[in-house]
């Protein structure tokens, strides 16, 4: 669980200070998968820190489970010098969990997801999308309760992006996980969530909410829905695109 | 190996390809000995003929008496183990140093930004001017030597470690940051493993300086090593000496240049 109860976030900097999240208030109940869209530069990667808490909020609150914090990025970011097994194990040696029984748990996990033949390539052995595939893996590995994820698909191609997307989702909804995903991509928004929360310009507020409840919860279905159009012409409008 | 194993496969074109390739490698090879052997025949040949005057310019053949004689002497491998030692532990003290001063520079950036004045004017200070007040200071032992030594290439380590640690990818420090590692655990699984690739530059570059340092400390003040060889066949005027420690110093340098080529491309595989 988490929610954000008014949250206001400012930068400074030596040139002045930024409001970049004003009043924020929308809350992602267990198991669903929250997407939250806004203009280009509005301050998504902010919310995904206040939420990790990288950052503290300049005013209101941020309510959490006891549970830990996942973090996918844009690029996967794996370690070059490393192997796939090694990247996974990243987050237990980060977190002091390096243990055998710990260690199985992840190995399982990238066993169940296809990469059993790819655990003791390197990451420059790896097409894109695998690599993002290695990326969420490692992010579940330290078993976190709440995945937030910061673009994860926009560093990939259109057709590697499709596959990635439907790839992630089916995971994470097998693995039970929460998740909080921030991008500018309507449709990606649409085919992947629960609840999709819709953000002003800067200073992000947000406009508008909608559960997202056609289809059978993969993306593949939602895209081919005859609501899938329809629900991008809101977005897009509320977005004023 | 598994060129090897694929050699029958391969079509006629890709074999053609792979010959003239190889063929290009010898001639490369071949016109380097070329060159060497050319210019020592010549130099060789003018020397006997008394074109130049070998009392001035020494020669190959001299050169190669002057080895003999130095081996004989027992005095050969005391001169090159002397500042072989001075250069070696210059080195090793700059590059464990620098890089310690870099990694404490790299976790402050308020020590970076009050540092970085000096570090800059060290850097383009000559570091022979400070060669009488190290041997006021140290004396004129092998200890002062190699204090110019670690002098000479200290900063230049510190500089490009840092520059390699600063060049570390964000969005990777972003992700250790994201699952609460300390300033320590990211250092360690992060940014020195990254920075391999700098710290071999630096190697390569601080080996090169290393020898400047001792042979420069050599120069102020020594009484045996190869630099003082040089120096001393200068006063005395035997070119030959001069001749002799100058090739051993080349061989030296290339060699111990090779070592750390070596050791990178053992990394890199």
């Amino acid at each position: 669980m988490l929610e954000f109860k008014d949250v206001s976030y400012t930068y400074h900097t030596k040139t002045g200070e930024t409001t970049a999240v004003k009043d924020m208030s929308f809350k992602v109940e267990n198991g669903q998968f929250v997407s939250v869209i806004g203009p280009s530069g509005c301050g998504k990667t902010t919310i995904l820190s206040l939420a990790a808490g990288l950052l503290s909020p300049s005013s209101g609150e941020i309510a959490r489970g006891d549970g830990e914090f996942g973090y996918m990025l844009q690029r996967d970011a794996l370690f070059p010098w490393r192997t796939v097994e090694q990247n996974i194990f990243l987050p237990l040696e980060v977190k002091k969990r390096n243990t055998p029984q710990m260690r199985e748990r992840a190995v399982a996990l990238a066993e169940k997801y296809g990469l059993k033949d790819f655990l003791k390539k390197t990451p420059s052995q790896l097409s894109g999308g695998m690599r993002q595939r290695v990326a969420l893996i490692r992010t579940l590995a330290a078993e976190p309760e709440i995945l937030l994820l910061d673009e994860p698909f926009s560093a990939l191609d259109y057709q590697t992006r499709l596959e990635v997307c439907d790839d992630v989702q089916r995971i994470i909804k097998s693995e039970k996980k929460t998740a909080l995903l921030v991008t500018h991509d309507i449709s990606e928004a649409i085919a992947l969530s629960d609840k999709v929360v819709v953000l002003s310009a800067r200073p992000a507020k947000v406009v508008a909410e909608h559960d997202i409840t056609f289809g059978d919860n993969t993306p593949k279905s939602r895209r081919e829905c005859g609501e899938f159009a329809a629900t991008f012409e809101i977005l897009r409008k509320e977005l004023g695109i | 190996m598994k060129n090897k194993d694929n050699k029958n496969n391969y079509s006629r074109e890709h074999l053609a390809y792979l010959k003239k390739e190889r063929n290009k490698k010898i001639t490369v090879i071949l016109s380097r000995v070329l060159i060497l052997v050319a210019v020592l025949g010549i130099w060789e040949i003018c020397a006997q003929c008394k074109v130049i005057d070998p009392f001035i310019t020494s020669s190959p053949s001299r050169v190669c008496t002057t080895i003999a004689s130095l081996y004989k002497e027992g005095t050969l491998f005391y001169h090159i183990g002397i500042t072989l030692m001075e250069t070696m532990a210059g080195f090793v003290i700059a590059v464990v140093l620098g890089y310690a001063i870099a990694v404490g520079l790299w976790a402050s950036e308020t020590m970076r930004k009050v540092i970085e004045p000096y570090i800059v004017v060290l850097n383009a200070l000559p570091k022979i001017a400070l060669g009488p007040l190290i041997i006021i200071w140290i004396g004129t032992g092998y200890d002062a030597i190699i204090f110019m030594t670690v002098l000479v290439s200290i900063i230049v380590c510190i500089m490009n470690m840092l520059a390699g640690f600063i060049a570390v990818d964000k969005t990777k420090l972003l992700l250790m940051k994201s699952m609460g590692a300390s300033k320590a655990t990211t250092l360690r699984k992060l940014i020195i493993p990254a920075s391999l690739p700098a710290l071999m530059n630096t190697l390569k570059v601080a080996v090169g300086l290393a020898w400047i340092g001792s042979i420069m400390g050599e120069y102020i003040v020594s009484k045996a090593g190869l630099g003082y060889l040089i120096v001393y066949g200068g006063q005395v005027f035997k070119l030959d000496l001069v001749m002799t420690a100058t090739f051993i110093l080349c061989a030296l340098a290339g060699g111990m240049y090779g070592i750390i080529s070596l050791i990178e491309k053992k990394l890199n595989k």
